[in-house]
């Protein structure tokens, strides 16, 4: 499996599906994302996110109900693949590895 | 509260479609937030950056199609393959658009060739541009008149004084026949005697031979079809030959013929000014030569001349060089251009009023109305069955068709109409285009190879086929396949039918306006040709005369033609009676007003002159052998006598070049020039120079035959050394009318064909509507409506729309006939029959066309109609 593929943004929305699931679709996650990180997130970054995800095999979507302030328009919901949850924790892992080799002297210097 | 429309807008129309849905819902769902967030003015703004930032290849890429696509090839065949069965299953539909379409095509394509032709008349000259003829205006008693003919000395005058200007400067004699001759062959031909420049200006395409040929004094240059008829295919160059059997030439090259549809075409040879000159006496001779206008002058001009500063600079060429008596005239010398000498060639106090250039107008005009008139029919007939078609587009989308895929097969079923109809249009042209060179007097060919005939021709195929077939091409084909197919009737809407309308309207406006046309053309030609004209055509013969061994032997002549027996009258003339070639200004008389200049024809006689031609005397005698006195006598026509102001003419003097004449009599007006125009003041005199022509008035009792048979025998006794060549005056006379009898003949062909194609609409129309009611007529004729009342009900409409065209013709026509009535002197009345009987006449035949289907829907049974359901 190449981990290359996955880019940092993909990352971060990949988990922010995993996270809100099964509630999770554009709007939501960008609001999510605008709350935790305090950028601006726009919807179509979202959006091309997702679909290069589901692209790849990590997301499945389906069209959820609608609503009034949607204008009637159904939304899609996404939910991580059995693969996609694979990467996000292969990634998780090599993050804590790392993370777990930091000198504790360090981790104190910068906080 | 909604987010901003035009984001919205503009998002739709770049988004793919599948994504449209979520996108919209996400963005529409985020505004809501952010309006409760931030307020409605900042959440207005960030949607429009949230829109913006969905453009991208991701968004925008449209998903492909679920469906197969096949190859192009295979859907054209499909859609042609329709399109045949569609034309072959209405075979009279199909019929009625393609000949009507086809017909009125091949008149468009006939008038555009006509048109091509008058167009690019002279064209055949390379200096086509610079080249004029030096022409002048005359005041005369007022009226500026416009003469052809100049002075000999002008050339030479405009030669040194204006040289600056002119490449070249070309003196001539008016062209005229003459017989050439080598050894005992002779032909009558028509040529001109030019200075040798001539060949240069005019671009002749030598085939033998230089142009530099007329700079020899004793050269002729030939025409490349007489060289051949008079040497067959030897090499005629430095052979002899003689004109008019007194001047020798030597033949030193031959020329391309002119085409048809240049000024000089009729002329065959040139010779040598000089040659004229030193062979002419009276020119030679003659004590003033700045009086006879008899010359021709044609101008080059330089490079950067134009034409309007060097005629305003040679304007008093002549009148500087004048003696007083001639200056009277005030003679305005002016450069006519060669491209206005076929189409410009009338003027009238001066100004140029244009000439053939009308006829091009007219006829073009024509040529677009017709040919609209038939599109127009194309578009009704095809729109009107295309609402019989709102099934086959049902089932077709239900089955899977996309839109676009029908409207290539709408317009592909157009377009193949309308090049059938080109097709057959070719056809037509080649079939007709004999006849058409004979009544327009015309060489016009097809010009298959010139690309921009075909561009011409399929750029029109192709737009009328676009613009009939847009119809249903995007309207129908924007249906919804459930509504039609539940059967919903379609909802036109009354305002539906009106554009169908106005084109019968506009139709037959055209078509009546044409009618009433023709007939006031036909009408003036008959008014004119009524004229009481003076004199007695039936069988007066003119024989032209050349050289002069008749008239050394005119009694002996005389003598034997009487002999014969076919002959009752012989004459000798200046000029036939169907023309005027010599005029004079040399004239004075009692009270003479010392301001008028005066321009009167005269004709030189000999006796009988009168007895021959059969002209009335309404006042005095003949001339007669018995009165020696007789040959300083004239006879004047009674305009004359009015022009003049004389009392008691009879026994008058007047002079001519300081001589005294006595009147002798005075004869009803006789029609001489046109006979549109008012009979001028005309002098004959008895002359004893040798006439150009002999008249002959036959015996009507022998057949003309044999009396020219006969009389043919006398001249060429008497005058071997010319062709025997004959004119009957009638004939001559009728050729006067030549051409408004061309266009009476040609407006009446576009007439008929213009109600021609408006009735073959029609009668499609009438037979679409009698059709798409049949339901509605069973009902009627189940509840007791009779034949009669049926009858009305369908043929009402029509007629309602063809009473609108003749009240919208009647004006139009009526402005535009008296202004064309107003050119001639002498013209007929409108009168309002013609636009009673115009409009009865179109009223009958729609009534004929409508009525046929009319009734046939009107008889049909009624169970037959109400059981298809």
């Amino acid at each position: 499996m190449r981990r290359s593929d996955l880019g940092e943004f993909e990352e971060v929305v990949l988990l922010a599906v995993a996270a809100l699931s099964p509630k999770a679709y554009s709007v939501m996650i960008a609001e999510e994302l605008e709350r935790e990180t305090g950028n601006s997130v726009s919807t179509g970054a979202v959006h091309a996110a997702l679909q290069r995800l589901e692209q790849k095999g990590y997301l499945t979507s389906q069209l959820g109900e609608a609503t009034a302030e949607r204008g009637g328009r159904r939304k899609r919901l996404f939910t991580v693949t059995a693969l996609g949850g694979r990467v996000l924790s292969d990634v998780r892992a090599v993050r804590n590895r790392l993370w777990d080799r930091i000198i504790p002297n360090i981790r104190l210097e910068w906080s | 509260m909604s987010p901003p429309r035009l984001a919205d807008r503009f998002l739709t129309w770049f988004c793919a479609p599948h994504l449209r849905e979520e996108v919209l819902g996400d963005l529409h769902e985020r505004y809501v937030l952010r309006v409760q967030q931030l307020g409605e003015a900042r959440a207005r703004r960030r949607y429009w950056r949230d829109v913006l930032a969905y453009v991208h290849p991701e968004f925008i890429r449209r998903k492909p199609s679920q469906f197969p696509s096949p190859t192009t090839t295979t859907m054209l065949r499909n859609y042609l393959k329709i399109a045949f069965r569609t034309l072959a299953k209405h075979k009279g539909y199909s019929a009625i658009n393609i000949v009507g379409l086809s017909v009125g095509m091949a008149v468009a394509l006939l008038i555009g060739l006509w048109l091509w032709d008058e167009l690019s008349f002279d064209q055949y000259h390379t200096h086509y541009n610079r080249i004029a003829q030096v022409k002048q205006h005359l005041v005369n008693n007022g009226e500026v008149q416009t003469w052809n003919t100049t002075p000999y000395p002008l050339a030479e005058e405009l030669r040194q004084h204006y040289g600056s200007d002119f490449k070249h400067v070309v003196l001539g004699r008016e062209e005229g026949d003459h017989i050439l001759s080598v050894g005992n062959e002779k032909f009558t031909q028509r040529g001109m005697y030019f200075e040798p420049q001539i060949t240069d200006m005019l671009s002749l395409k030598m085939v033998k031979g230089s142009r530099n040929g007329l700079k020899e004094p004793g050269s002729i240059l030939l025409a490349e079809s007489v060289a051949k008829a008079f040497f067959g295919d030897a090499d005629p160059i430095n052979k002899l030959m003689k004109i008019d059997n007194r001047m020798a030439v030597k033949v030193t090259g031959v020329y391309e013929d002119l085409p048809r549809n240049t000024t000089f075409h009729e002329i065959t040879f040139m010779a040598p000014w000089s040659l004229y000159y030193n062979n002419t006496e009276w020119v030679r001779n003659t004590p003033d030569p700045w009086r006879p206008n008899a010359f021709v002058i044609f101008a080059q001009l330089n490079e950067s001349a134009d034409f309007e500063t060097v005629s305003a600079k040679i304007k008093d060429a002549k009148l500087n060089r004048i003696s007083s008596e001639l200056a009277r005239k005030k003679p305005a010398i002016f450069l006519h251009p060669m491209s206005q000498w076929h189409l410009y060639s009338e003027f009238k106090n001066g100004v140029n009023v244009g000439g053939k250039i009308q006829y091009v107008w007219l006829f073009g005009i024509i040529g677009g109305f017709v040919l609209l008139l038939a599109c127009i029919n194309f578009m009704n007939l095809s729109t009107a069955r295309s609402e019989k078609r709102a099934k086959e587009v049902g089932i077709r989308k239900a089955v899977g068709s996309v839109r676009t895929q029908l409207i290539y097969q709408f317009f592909l079923e157009s377009l193949l109409v309308v090049f059938f109809s080109l097709i057959l249009a070719l056809f037509w042209v080649q079939l007709l285009l004999p006849a058409f060179n004979h009544v327009a007097d015309k060489e016009v060919r097809v010009l298959w190879s010139n690309p921009i005939f075909w561009s011409a021709c399929l750029g029109f195929s192709l737009l009328t086929g676009l613009v009939a077939g847009s119809y249903p091409a995007f309207y129908l084909s924007s249906f919804q396949p459930v509504k039609i197919l539940k059967g919903a009737r379609l909802q036109a809407g009354r305002w539906a039918t009106v554009p169908r309308k106005m084109l019968v309207v506009v139709q037959f406006t055209v078509s009546v306006t044409l009618i009433v046309g023709t007939i006031i053309v036909f009408r003036q030609i008959q008014f004119a040709q009524n004229r009481p004209i003076g004199y007695d055509t039936n069988g007066l013969v003119v024989v032209p005369t050349i050289s002069a061994d008749v008239h050394n032997h005119v009694d002996a002549v005389k003598r034997e033609l009487l002999q014969t027996g076919t002959v009752l009258n012989v004459a000798e003339a200046a000029t036939p009676p169907t023309e005027v070639w010599n005029s004079s200004s040399a004239f004075d008389w009692k009270d003479k007003d010392p301001t008028l200049s005066v321009d009167f024809p005269v004709v030189g006689a000999s006796y009988d002159y009168g007895k021959t031609i059969g002209w009335k005397l309404a006042e005095g005698r003949d001339f007669s052998r018995d009165f020696l006195t007789d040959s300083s006598a004239v006879i004047l026509n009674e305009a004359a006598v009015k022009f003049m102001g004389l009392r008691n003419p009879v026994g008058e003097t007047i002079r001519w070049y300081d001589q005294p004449y006595k009147v002798i009599g005075v004869v009803n007006d006789v029609v001489i020039n046109s006979p549109y125009e008012q009979v001028k003041p005309t002098i004959f005199h008895l002359s004893t120079e040798p006439g150009s022509t002999i008249l002959l008035k036959l015996n009507p009792h022998s057949s003309a035959g044999d009396a020219l048979e006969r009389i043919e025998t006398v001249f060429k006794k008497f005058n071997p050394s010319q062709p025997f060549d004959y004119t009957f005056v009638d004939e001559e006379f009728a050729r006067k009318f030549g051409n408004e009898q061309r266009i009476g003949t040609l407006a009446s062909f576009f007439a008929v064909l213009a109600i021609f194609i408006s009735c073959l609409g029609l009668f499609g129309l009438a037979s679409f509507i009698a059709e798409q009611r049949t339901k509605e007529i069973g009902v009627r004729k189940v509840l007791g409506a009779s034949v009669t009342s049926l009858w009305r009900l369908l043929s009402v409409d029509f007629i309602v729309l063809v009473i609108i065209s003749c009240v919208i013709a009647t004006p139009v026509a009526y402005y535009f006939l008296e202004e064309w009535l107003q050119k001639f002197t002498y013209h007929t009345s409108i009168s309002w029959w013609v636009f009673a009987a115009s409009s009865l006449g179109a009223l009958a035949i729609t009534l004929l066309t409508v009525s046929f289907q009319a009734i046939k829907a009107a008889l049909m049974n009624p169970v037959k109609s109400l059981r298809s359901e």
